[in-house]
């Protein structure tokens, strides 16, 4: 069964040229992807990705609020029911807020630059460890 | 047989340029005629240097109008405000939903009083001020002329432009509030306003910066921009109140440049001829200063790299380097540091002293247009016009730019540029240094970055919750109701209204709740 993911931006900023980018890519790598696009509220997200039963909630966040907006996207999630859903990041991120991310409920954190073929591979992993263990 | 070589817009360039490829001597007067090819002015940049202009703007008022003071000690000569998210989506500061993102990108302003603090001690009839902000633009430039009578300087010293392009913002940059329709009405509202009572205001800035950042390449911004300014000047003239050439001076541009060197001076050279035919053939300009397009651009953006991240620096020199020899008349330099983090003072200032070296030491200014009449450039400039009119062309055919934006056309057409340069990138077809070549091995470097402080936005909330306490409850119904009730009509231009709203300390979210109530939102289209 494909891997499903919702790509989403929480908060205002609208930049979603690597949100988008990295929907198609996991597209193209196989994954069902629900693009939900920008200035969507935690709670939004929550309830579309239990819904429709994702197995990753991703978050492209460029305007320095990720480590609050992340927090709230993870609190919306466990009260939604979806506690089991991974949540990963990526935008605007200082490697100093890469273990301030973790802490707020992210999986994986993807700060600018990483390779999408990266990206990819690590959402594959997330999703099915076994099935990437033996690759 | 050579392989086929293209620049990153996709147009084919022959291995060298000659004599036959420069066009009929006529077609290219000399800088400062029309069509201007080779620039707005017949003196270049000696008669008037290029505006030095750094956005910034962070935290609370306090905060930024500290750092405008700074940077116009150091010799910058105009202001670039950057709101914070809220203030450009039309909530205020203490609306549940926004929280976190208080003065985190920009300045947060709610009322009046903010601007009162953001201006305090900046001579507004000497400096010119530029407004990121397009949503909320009618009401950013209620409260400028509200300061600036504050302040004691009349309406018509005011100098300055408001981005106020809310086409691009349904597309790729995300603030936009109300549905296309009547956010056209309200831009043409500040359109004339300015014409008739602040002159020396640009009420617009059509950009095409935005499209750039969110993948589009330099032809399609080109076009894509063209597209929008003929959009928001045929609102204007439908309405059958002035002519071109009594606002069309007031209209300016706004672009990114990007690392193909020679494809960027082009861009800029052809998109000054373009428009200059397009204000005269189709609005009939009889004034030349009407057919000019001015324009300010950024260096940097999503030509920055995180990766030898110092390289940026080198890249920023090109770009700027560039734009001026496109010609542009205004500039901001982006920080190396920006794919990390909000830039701190130290590399904010080697941005700007990026520009000095350029205006200053290297002598491209000494002589206007100076690649005009090269091979090479004049034919380039010629094969960008060409594609400019050819997606121009396409996209009139599909009913124009409100309809590409509401069908999520546009969306389509840059998510596949984007995918299509990433592609580039990963097959290692386009090359970008230490990125996708000579690359190597290094830790994510320690930027030092703004730290942004939390406590910020308890001091913004504190000073909204003290407005709101003190202002006069009345004076706030009587001009929100007043506004209110001009929305529902077609032919109340709203500036005058929201200047009384802004003298009554009414909020900027007061203000975009009415007019929601009037237009509706928009709903944007998701496309990948």
């Amino acid at each position: 069964m494909p891997v499903r993911v919702l790509v989403a931006k929480p908060g205002l900023d609208g930049h979603d040229r690597g949100a988008k980018l990295v929907a198609r890519a996991l597209r193209d790598a196989g994954f069902e992807v629900i693009y939900l696009g920008i200035r969507q509220r935690p709670e939004v997200i929550a309830a579309v990705a239990v819904q429709e039963d994702v197995d990753i909630v991703g978050l492209s966040i460029l305007s320095g609020a990720h480590v609050a907006l992340t927090r709230k996207t993870a609190d919306a999630l466990r009260a939604a029911g979806g506690g089991e859903v991974h949540i990963v990041v990526g935008g605007t991120i200082p490697q100093r807020d890469v273990p301030r991310l973790e802490e707020a409920g992210a999986i994986g954190v993807y700060p600018t630059g990483t390779p999408l073929e990266q990206v990819v591979e690590s959402l594959r992993g997330l999703a099915d460890p076994q099935a990437a263990s033996l690759r | 047989m050579d392989e086929e070589v293209f620049s990153e817009a996709g147009l084919p360039l022959e291995v060298s340029y000659g004599p036959g490829d420069l066009p009929a001597a006529e077609a290219l007067p000399p800088p400062g005629e029309f069509p201007f090819t080779r620039g707005n002015f017949p003196r270049g940049y000696r008669g008037r240097s290029w505006t030095i202009r750094q956005y910034s703007g962070f935290g609370t008022p306090e905060e930024s109008n500290e750092r405008y003071r700074y940077l116009l000690a150091q010799g910058g000569t105009g202001l670039s405000v950057a709101l914070d998210l809220p203030t450009q989506c039309g909530y205020d500061s203490d609306h549940p939903d926004v929280e976190e993102e208080v003065g985190r990108v920009g300045v947060a302003l709610d009322t009046l009083a903010d601007a009162e603090i953001l201006f305090d001690q900046i001579p507004l009839d000497s400096v010119s001020t530029s407004f990121t902000i397009n949503g909320t633009a009618a009401i950013l430039l209620a409260f400028y002329v509200a300061a600036g009578e504050k302040q004691g300087v009349p309406r018509a010293k005011l100098r300055g432009t408001i981005q106020n392009d809310i086409l691009k913002e349904y597309v790729s940059r995300g603030t936009w509030i109300w549905p296309p329709r009547p956010s056209l009405r309200l831009i043409a509202d500040t359109i004339e306003f300015c014409a008739q009572e602040v002159p020396r205001f640009n009420a617009i800035s059509v950009a095409g910066a935005h499209f750039r950042d969110a993948g589009a390449n330099a032809a399609q911004e080109m076009a894509f921009t063209l597209m929008d300014g003929i959009t928001y000047c045929d609102e204007v003239i439908s309405r059958g109140r002035m002519t071109i050439d009594e606002f069309a001076p007031q209209v300016s541009f706004f672009f990114y440049t990007h690392g193909d060197f020679f494809e960027e001076i082009a861009k800029y050279r052809a998109g000054r001829r373009r428009w200059a035919r397009i204000v005269r053939e189709r609005y009939g300009a009889k004034d030349d200063r009407s057919c000019m397009f001015r324009v300010g651009c950024v260096a940097g953006g999503a030509s920055l790299y995180a990766p030898q991240a110092h390289n940026n620096i080198v890249r920023i020199a090109y770009e700027a380097m560039a734009s001026v020899l496109g010609g542009v008349q205004s500039m901001f330099t982006a920080a190396w540091d920006e794919p990390f983090a909000l830039p701190s003072e130290e590399s904010a200032t080697l941005a700007l002293r990026t520009q000095q070296v350029l205006a200053y030491e290297t002598g491209v200014t000494r002589v206007a247009d100076p690649l005009g009449g090269s091979y090479y450039v004049e034919a380039l400039t010629d094969a960008m016009e060409e594609k400019v009119i050819s997606i121009m062309d396409d996209l009139e055919k599909r009913g124009g730019m409100v309809d590409a934006v509401e069908q999520g056309y546009l969306h389509r057409l840059i998510a596949d540029e984007a995918y299509r340069v990433q592609q580039l990138l990963s097959t290692g077809e386009r090359s970008i240094v230490g990125v996708n070549t000579f690359r190597t091995e290094e830790q994510a470097p320690e930027v030092e970055g703004y730290e942004f402080d939390e406590k910020g936005r308890a001091r913004q909330l504190e000073r909204l919750a003290e407005v709101k306490r003190t202002r006069s409850a009345a004076d706030v119904s009587r001009t929100l109701a007043e506004l209110s009730a001009a929305a529902g009509l077609d032919d109340d231009n709203l500036m005058p209204r929201l200047i009384a709203c802004a003298k009554a300390y009414c909020t900027v979210g007061e203000m975009v709740d009415v007019l929601k109530e009037q237009w509706g939102e928009f709903q944007q289209p998701t496309v990948f």
